[in-house]
């Protein structure tokens, strides 16, 4: 994986679509040409435009999920030099696949780096909603424990069935931790893996039907959009938590928060929400659901991890090998 | 068929009790025993008394003790039976049981999340997202992570053994420290406190409170814990320097604690409340209402057991708290 430093010249160009921290910039600017979208303070059709006229147009661009900036076609038809894209993100959501497909242009996105952060955190949420840590937290901490005695007790998590969507690189890493602590697996993706033991469902309602815990860990597709709807949340029932680390458009939020002002569910974990970083004000009376602010893949470690990975997936790309992580439209979930 | 004396021969045993039931105890345990509390006890039925049930923390004394002559059995619905006279029960060679295992798992499970929200600051980020700060002042900062982090364990009960368990599950190297090294442990076994805590990041306190035990952790190892270091504990207030602790948090002696128990509750230091690197709670850890039916298992078949005059399975016998 050789840098192609030295004379700053032939750099290759990269575009930089998301605002880099100051190690991640230095290490993108030993090895390339970087030029920085939000930096430029342009449109984006002025700067992919200008991108596009220079003598040696850009071929690579980092792209962040959950801004503004869509690899769709418009951006694909304004840059037709554009011969790699890659996500900082562990979701492609904001990249048409299909389109980059059928154009020939690679694909990366954050491979495993956020996998463990992500698995370790969706169990916190879970043992947080059960066992209630957040809501006794803030008990204690205002004083009420020396006037109003203990607070209520929580549920316990050995035995209890939890229905993972996702059995991916984050969704295999929560099963295994969870089998530590005595829950039964079951789970559901588009296809069975005949690599584990725990119990299929095609189908998300039924899987909810038959756990107590649902946790969303899949990418995010036209097919899994809102796939906690209404239906599947009246299947998981009023004793039912779920915990969402994968996106806000996995849920229906809305039907969500009738689900939890009504009693049909018991609790939530929320990680991500449809519109961040506006948070719906009802969940901020509940005590029975734990918020948490987009912040499950981000830990020092993996955030240091995921410049040195991206880079990877860019000198992989310039060398003429494969993406360390290459994402395809069929390969998710 | 032989006599018994009458007026006790259709009795159901005579139980005492150190201090009221748990209604859920109450209710699952009405009609099998006799119950008398002991303070309201005369001192002809105190002489009778050959059980006592000690539901919660309440302390057992030795003159509470002195007050029952007959007495066999020290029945703790708890762990920690810290708050017995053991001393008094070894000299009249009283048998003392706990609850065994029945809130083993709750409590390793509690410490994991613990373990999670200290280090990940779940707790402190739901504050944040439900002050609508999110949304006003943009993402909380970054934590560290879980899995890699090295896990000292105090104590490799059936507390500590199963956070052992969990915690390995999230990918953390695990050691513990213990009285004697436990062979058929898969987990590394460091001779001293102080050595644990030296190569350890997380620090996670399950075992039980005795003398030598008290303030065990004190500044010398919380320091050796370090500045990124955290302490967790689900064990007893007592075991760790209260004092020491506020100021080692206060002064980045040490990086952060999520504490289930204190030195002298329901009383919190109230610095801590000031802090955003510790994560609190009321003594929960232990229980689960499903724990609780747990418990009462373990307590009928004590008690069953020592009245058919069978021999007792002793989780916790005189001779062996000196653990």
């Amino acid at each position: 994986m050789g840098s192609t430093g030295g004379d700053r010249a032939i750099l290759p160009t990269v575009l930089l679509f998301r605002r880099p921290d100051g190690a991640f910039s230095a290490a993108l600017r030993e090895r390339y040409r970087i030029l920085d979208f939000r930096a430029s303070g342009e449109t984006l059709p002025a700067f992919l435009a200008a991108a596009a006229a220079e003598p040696e147009p850009p071929r690579a661009a980092i792209v962040v999920g959950g801004g503004s900036v869509l690899v769709d076609v418009s951006f694909l038809d304004a840059l037709p030099s554009l011969r790699c894209v890659v996500s900082t993100g562990a979701g492609v959501d904001h990249i048409d696949l299909a389109e980059c497909a059928r154009r020939g242009i690679a694909v990366g996105n954050s491979g495993e780096v956020y996998s463990t952060d992500v698995a370790d955190y969706a169990v916190g949420l879970l043992i947080d909603v059960l066992r209630q840590v957040s809501v006794a937290e803030r008990y204690v901490r205002r004083g009420s424990w020396p006037v109003q005695g203990d607070y209520p007790l929580g549920s316990k998590l050995g035995g209890k069935r939890v229905g993972i969507i996702g059995l991916g690189n984050i969704g295999s890493r929560i099963a295994k931790r969870l089998e530590a602590f005595g829950c039964v697996i079951h789970y559901n993706s588009r296809k069975p893996k005949d690599s584990v033991s725990y119990k299929y469902f095609p189908n998300v309602h039924n899987l909810a039907a038959e756990s107590e815990v649902l946790i969303v860990a899949c990418a995010l597709t036209k097919a899994t959009w809102h796939i906690v709807n209404k239906d599947v949340l009246e299947a998981l029932g009023k004793d039912g938590v779920i915990i969402n680390v994968g996106r806000g458009a996995h849920v229906d939020e809305v039907e969500l928060l009738v689900a939890l002002k009504e009693g049909k569910i018991a609790g939530a974990g929320l990680d991500v929400y449809e519109h961040e970083p506006k948070v719906p004000a009802e969940l901020f009376s509940m005590d029975n659901v734990v918020l948490s602010a987009h912040a499950a893949v981000f830990t020092e470690e993996s955030r240091s991890d995921l410049w040195a990975y991206t880079i990877g997936n860019l000198e992989a790309f310039f060398s003429g090998q494969p993406l360390l992580s290459p994402v395809h439209a069929d390969s998710l979930g | 068929m032989e006599t018994t004396p009458q007026s006790h021969a259709d009795e159901k045993p005579l139980v005492f009790l150190a201090q009221p039931l748990f209604p859920e105890f109450a209710a699952a345990l009405a009609g099998r025993y006799r119950f008398v509390l002991a303070a309201d006890a005369d001192s002809a039925t105190s002489a009778e008394a050959r059980v006592l049930l000690v539901p919660g923390l309440a302390p057992v004394t030795a003159q509470h003790l002195a007050r029952l002559p007959a007495l066999q059995l020290v029945a703790g619905t708890s762990v920690g039976v810290d708050h017995v006279d053991l001393d008094t029960c070894r000299s009249r060679g009283l048998s003392v049981t706990n609850a065994g295992p029945a809130f083993a798992v709750d409590s390793a499970d509690y410490a994991v999340g613990l373990v999670v929200a200290v280090l990940r600051r779940v707790a402190a980020a739901d504050a944040y997202v439900r002050r609508g700060r999110w949304a006003a002042d943009g993402d909380y900062p970054l934590a560290t992570k879980v899995s890699g982090k090295r896990v000292g364990i105090v104590g490799l009960g059936n507390i500590g053994s199963r956070v052992a368990r969990r915690l390995a599950a999230f990918g953390c190297a695990v050691s513990y420290h213990s009285r004697s090294p436990k062979p058929s442990s898969p987990y590394t076994f460091v001779p001293t406190l102080l050595d644990l805590a030296v190569g350890s990041d997380v620090l996670v306190l399950s075992c039980a409170l005795t003398d030598e035990r008290k303030y065990m952790v004190n500044r010398e190892v919380m320091e050796a814990l370090g500045k990124d270091g955290v302490l967790i504990n689900v064990g007893r207030g007592g075991l760790v320097d209260e004092p020491e602790l506020v100021s080692c948090l206060r002064d980045g002696a040490l990086g952060g604690a999520g504490l289930d128990v204190y030195a002298n509750e329901p009383a919190v230091p109230p610095e801590l409340f000031g802090m955003d690197n510790v994560v609190l709670s009321d003594h929960r850890a232990v229980i689960t209402p499903e724990s609780m039916r747990g418990v009462l298992e373990v307590i009928t078949a004590n008690l069953d057991t020592f009245f058919s005059g069978r021999p007792l399975v002793i989780y916790r016998s005189t001779a062996m708290l000196r653990l």
